[in-house]
């Protein structure tokens, strides 16, 4: 293979369609490395994101053959199997601003909502922290807030109730400071409510596209599951398992 | 035709949101100031998220004998001596605090069995000193900081693009620039500016640096006045990747070699074992034999660390020697090897460089070595500040992070520039807010304004053909031939000519299409900044007639101790550049007695 076809969405907020460019191929070369060809090469007006070209910053996602990926670790060999052109769209469950650059602004406004992590008053400095305490937290602090997992969740994508459901990346945030051994914020009304936890059933498609290979779904979000759930619904469980320590921050 | 912009105002405006810039909007609105952060990209991309090895500040969680003071002479011998000893001492003796401050804010660290901060070995570090999260210690650090920023109730401004400072007589008052998005025009009035804008590698061909890295900070601080320092101090990092092509320069950690990671030639020699690659000034502190360094690894009270562990300039340097020597690679770069430290181990230690060669690499750095070979990754020059309120010589304008100079030196330590950016981001706020505080509102200047959004707008209207691309290409040709890690007064001075003919083509830039996100035009006005960067540093190089540190002079190959007394200094006169040298000013009795106590 030394040439492949992309099929490439051009447009902005009032639409589009797709453009087809031919390029030429190398070894190794990943979609990003085609689209930075087409700028150079054939029009220099296609507009996209990118920062790392190293899958660390989360800037270049994309629809790649209808599957939300980065550009920068997407291999064209694997998107051109057979000959077969690669078609190239923005994030589908966000605004397009223009070709594939996406208006992701509602995942920063849910962001700032979020409360930092506030240390409860007896919290030692520094901190003493076992690993095995923070590796399951340090799992969803990998997050490069690519909002793949934004893109592809079809609470979102399909029923569109952004005004009810914060989508997994928020949970996940929340899901970090939630299991934060000091952190002194409770959290389970903003988890419940406004971040609209009940509204995911558990599809994993999230979890199945996040570059980060974060478990979104059975690390994060089922656990947060239970633990507003256990507040709401069983506080039977909820005592036993303080009383255990099972749950043995916030006592 | 009169163009509209947007106006606003703050007390204090940073410009540029990596980890400097958010330091900076905490302190100066912890100061109870009116604050706003222009970023370039989305919130969080900065360069920052691609640190990842760590963070150098001397807690002593491993190390019991680590302190400030060594930390100081680590980084005074890594920087070769023309560090600026102030600001040397004032980021020892800080970096511990910004540390721990970051673990107060939500960073959670990797974990010494007494559940400390873990601290890992690197190069010209004499202790383990650098707080870690695996390899991904850089995006832990901005993510934090962004948390931490956005709660203190900031106005950010992001995908912004500022080109230009403005002033009102002597005095920067403000900023323009446009929206990516919409290419519409953007002004700030502020009472102080701070430039956090980071480094420029993009003028170079193999780099580890961003699209954003183009020096646009460091020019539009040299167009208002400021003087820049050491301009020729670029850092070539060691290991970057080199295969395949569409990754090359790609950086690899230096972790990789902190936890064991071993260079060899093509003949299987571990190179950095002989004597000619060792420095005087080191001799006698690296293992001298294999077994040591292997020793080293699990008992680091009793053997001294390996020579991989040499400074970045000594390895780089090392590494070049082998390839033109017919050493290399099959790709043409050496081999790091890791694979000893086991599958386990590499996958909790080096995740993402696991991944990194697994995903854009095809290779299984728990089994094969890895191809490596120097890229363009950091620049240790830039705007001259004050040590202690990061104050350019711009009444106004202050300066932290990478776009500053004078922490660093010849050479920068790996795990320096986190604290870099935590200590000067801080005192770069705390800076611009005392003055913001005495200061009122200057007034901007329409003509300023207007002759900026000519410019910006000229490459729509324009008749010329030449192509930002084609420039930009042309340009990384030309700087990676004439002024990389080799350099000499010939290819200097050609690379010099082939600069100015490209500015005098940039004049005939012309670009096609609509305002809104438009990267050909983008493109146009990046070129500008890199080629007046690209000239600044080539004079420097020129200029220092010496070999020391990142600067390699085949034709002058040895240190020259007049050198070591003097900084060079470029500053902009009427349309030309200016380069001068300061003598520096001689470091107190009680820092230069630590130099004697062998300690
Ligand atoms: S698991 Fe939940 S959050 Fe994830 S995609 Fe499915 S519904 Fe959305
Ligand atoms: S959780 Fe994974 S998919 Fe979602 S934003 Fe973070 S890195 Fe991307
Ligand atoms: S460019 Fe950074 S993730 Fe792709």
């Amino acid at each position: 293979m030394d040439k492949v076809i992309l099929k490439v969405f051009r447009g902005d907020s009032n639409g589009g369609t797709e453009q087809d460019y031919e390029v030429p191929t190398f070894e190794g070369m990943v979609v990003l490395d085609a689209i930075h060809y087409i700028q150079i090469n054939l029009d220099s007006t296609l507009a996209c994101r990118w920062n790392c070209k190293a899958a660390k910053c989360g800037s270049c996602s994309a629809e790649i053959n209808g599957v939300p990926r980065l550009m920068c670790k997407t291999h064209v060999s694997d998107m051109a199997a057979n000959g077969r052109p690669i078609v190239v769209h923005p994030l589908k469950t966000f605004p397009v601003i223009r070709d594939l650059v996406t208006d992701v602004s509602w995942n920063y406004r849910n962001s700032e909502k979020i409360k930092p992590l506030q240390l409860a008053p007896d919290a030692p400095k520094p901190l003493v922290m076992q690993q095995m305490d923070v590796d399951r937290i340090q799992e969803f602090r990998k997050c490069i807030e690519c909002f793949l997992c934004q893109t592809v969740c079809h609470i979102l994508r399909n029923h569109n109730v952004k005004e009810q459901f914060y989508g997994p990346r928020q949970l996940i945030k929340l899901a970090n400071l939630d299991m934060h051994p000091y952190d002194a914020l409770d959290r389970r009304e903003m988890i419940r409510k406004e971040a609209g936890v009940g509204f995911c059933n558990i599809t994993k498609c999230c979890t199945e596209v996040c570059p980060e290979h974060i478990h979104i779904t059975d690390n994060g979000i089922i656990p947060l599951k239970e633990r507003v759930a256990d507040e709401y619904f069983d506080p039977i469980q909820h005592l036993i398992r303080k009383l255990s320590g099972a749950d043995k921050k916030k006592k | 035709m009169t163009e509209n912009y947007d106006l606003f105002e703050h007390d204090v405006l940073v410009i540029g949101a990596g980890g400097a810039g958010l330091r900076a909007v905490i302190s100066a609105s912890q100061a109870g100031l009116n604050v706003g952060l222009v970023c370039k990209s989305l919130l969080g991309k900065a360069h920052t998220v691609m640190a990842e090895g760590g963070v150098a500040g001397a807690l002593g969680n491993l190390d019991k004998k680590d302190c400030w003071e060594v930390h100081f002479k680590d980084t005074m011998k890594g920087g070769q001596f023309i560090n600026n000893w102030r600001i040397v001492e004032i980021f020892a003796k800080e970096a511990p605090e910004r540390v721990l401050e970051l673990e107060q804010w939500g960073a959670v660290f990797d974990r010494t069995p007494d559940g400390l901060i873990l601290q890992r070995p690197f190069g010209g570090h004499t202790y383990r000193r650098l707080s870690h999260v695996g390899d991904r210690t850089g995006l832990e650090i901005i993510r934090t900081l962004q948390d931490k920023a956005v709660s203190c109730g900031i106005k950010t401004y992001m995908e912004v693009t500022f080109t230009r400072l403005l002033k009102d007589g002597d005095r920067v008052v403000g900023a323009i620039g446009y929206y990516r998005p919409s290419g519409k025009f953007i002004a700030i009035k502020a009472k102080a500016v701070v430039l956090a804008t980071g480094g420029w590698g993009r003028m170079f061909k193999v780099t580890s640096n961003s699209w954003e890295s183009t020096g646009d900070g460091v020019m539009m601080a040299y167009e208002a006045g400021a003087e820049l320092l050491d301009m020729e101090m670029v850092q070539f990092h060691p290991t970057g990747m080199v295969w395949p092509p569409g990754v090359r320069g790609l950086l690899v950690t230096e972790g990789v070699r902190g936890d064991g990671g071993i260079l060899r030639n093509s003949k299987g020699e571990r190179f950095m074992f002989k004597p000619e690659y060792m420095p005087e000034m080191y001799r006698g502190q690296y293992a001298e034999t294999e077994e040591e360094a292997h020793r080293w690894l699990e008992d680091k009270d009793n053997n001294r660390r390996p020579p991989e562990l040499l400074p970045r300039d000594v390895v780089a340097r090392s590494i070049y020697k082998e390839v033109l020597a017919g050493r290399g690679s099959e790709h043409g770069g050496v081999y790091l090897d890791i694979t000893h430290r086991g599958a386990d181990f590499i996958r909790r230690k080096l995740p993402s460089m696991y991944d990194q060669f697994y995903a854009l690499g095809g290779v299984d750095i728990t089994k094969q070595p890895m191809e490596v070979y120097p890229t363009i990754h950091y620049t240790m020059g830039g705007i001259r500040t004050e040590p202690e309120s990061c104050a350019t010589t711009v009444p106004g304008l202050y300066a932290a992070g990478e776009v500053a100079a004078g922490l660093h030196g010849a050479n920068r330590l790996g795990g320096n520039s986190l604290s870099d950016i935590l200590v000067f981001g801080r005192r770069a706020g705390d800076g611009a807010a005392e003055f913001a505080k005495a200061a009122s509102h200057g007034s901007l200047d329409e003509r300023q304004i207007e002759e900026e959004m000519s410019l910006m707008l000229a490459p729509f209207t324009c008749e010329g053909k030449e192509n930002p691309y084609r420039l930009t290409q042309e340009l990384q040709e030309a700087m990676q031939e004439g002024a990389m890690i080799a350099r000499n007064e010939e290819g200097l001075s050609k690379c010099l000519q082939t600069i100015l003919s490209l500015q005098e083509r940039a004049k005939n830039l012309h670009v096609d299409g609509a305002r809104e996100y438009n990267p050909g035009w983008h493109t146009a006005r990046d070129i500008r900044y890199m080629l007046k960067t690209s000239e600044v540093i080539v004079r420097c190089a020129l200029e220092r007639k010496e070999s020391r540190g990142a600067q390699w002079r085949t034709d002058y190959p040895d240190r020259d101790p007049e050198w070591g007394k003097k900084n060079l200094i470029a500053g902009k006169e009427g349309d030309q550049v200016k380069v001068s040298t300061r003598p520096m000013s001689e470091m107190p009795p009680e820092l230069a007695k630590l130099f004697e106590e062998g300690k």
